[in-house]
């Protein structure tokens, strides 16, 4: 199943785990250090993380290091500039309803 | 007119601020009567159409998105708190078209201001969830692949009756 990466960033838990690969690479290990929950809970997160391609995997020896695929993170700025335009839209729209009613509001 | 949109990701929360140069009654106006509503909440081609509304605490307003092709999609606005002229709350749901909400739904607080004839106008939503935002750009998508197929359509339409 292709996943959607909104999924990704929905669960408090993967925002903590992309704010911290954000800023360096690291191992489920070090990764399950930071929550009060088990190594196979911060796997499962990984996981889903890894299906949405916003997370890479590097190989160092035995250890797997996860980082942040940014592209990926950037796509969903450029969603949310579509959810913008529509506002901007509305807000154009009533701003010329209002310059009418203005109008109308002189004229009589 | 002044619009800043910023969405604040890990809380969920959307907020637009937008200033106009109208006064504060005007504004007021467009943002609670049904007649008004329609006329701009809808984003060009698609319309907007009130089936009702009850702008009191504990009303609501039962309104649909209309595609240029009629297709209606229904959404529900219940008002929580009002203060004339000042700020009013209510809660937000998609719905069926026999009004029934579909859950979750957003929570948005309204705040009104004027100043010197420009009022502002700040809306924050909580608890945005990316399906609903979703659902809108769906719509606003469709729309505009629709509008540019019917643009097509009269472009050749033209040349074939060169």
């Amino acid at each position: 199943m292709k996943r959607d990466i909104f999924q990704a960033i929905a669960d408090p838990t993967r925002r903590a785990i992309i704010a911290l690969i954000a800023l360096q690479a690291m191992t489920p290990n070090a990764l399950a250090e930071n929550f009060h929950t088990t190594r196979q809970a911060v796997s499962k997160h990984l996981r889903i993380l890894t299906e949405c391609e916003l997370v890479k995997q590097e190989y160092k020896g035995r250890e797997i290091y996860y980082s942040l695929e940014i592209e990926k993170m950037k796509e969903i700025d450029d969603w949310l500039e579509q959810y913008r335009k529509i506002w901007e839209t509305r807000i154009d729209q009533l701003d010329e309803l209002l310059a009418a009613m203005k109008k109308q509001g002189e004229d009589k | 007119m002044l619009l800043d949109f910023t969405v604040d990701k890990p809380t969920q929360t959307v907020s637009i601020t937008a200033e106009f140069e109208a006064g504060l009654d005007l504004v007021w106006d467009a943002y609670t009567k049904a007649e008004l509503l329609d006329q701009w909440y809808a984003p060009k081609p698609w319309a907007s159409k009130t089936k009702h509304m009850n702008f009191e605490v504990g009303g609501r307003r039962f309104y649909a998105m209309v595609s240029p092709e009629g297709v209606e999609r229904w959404a529900v606005q219940k008002y929580t708190s009002i203060t004339p002229k000042t700020n009013f709350k209510l809660f937000n749901a998609f719905a069926d078209k026999d009004e029934n909400l579909e859950l979750p739904g957003s929570d948005w607080d309204l705040n009104f201001s004027e100043q010197g004839g420009t009022t502002k106008v700040t809306v924050s939503i909580y608890n945005e969830s990316l399906e609903r935002m979703e659902r809108l750009i769906e719509m606003g998508f469709k729309a505009g692949t629709e509008m540019q197929i019917n643009n097509l359509e009269d472009l050749l339409t033209t040349l074939s009756q060169r």
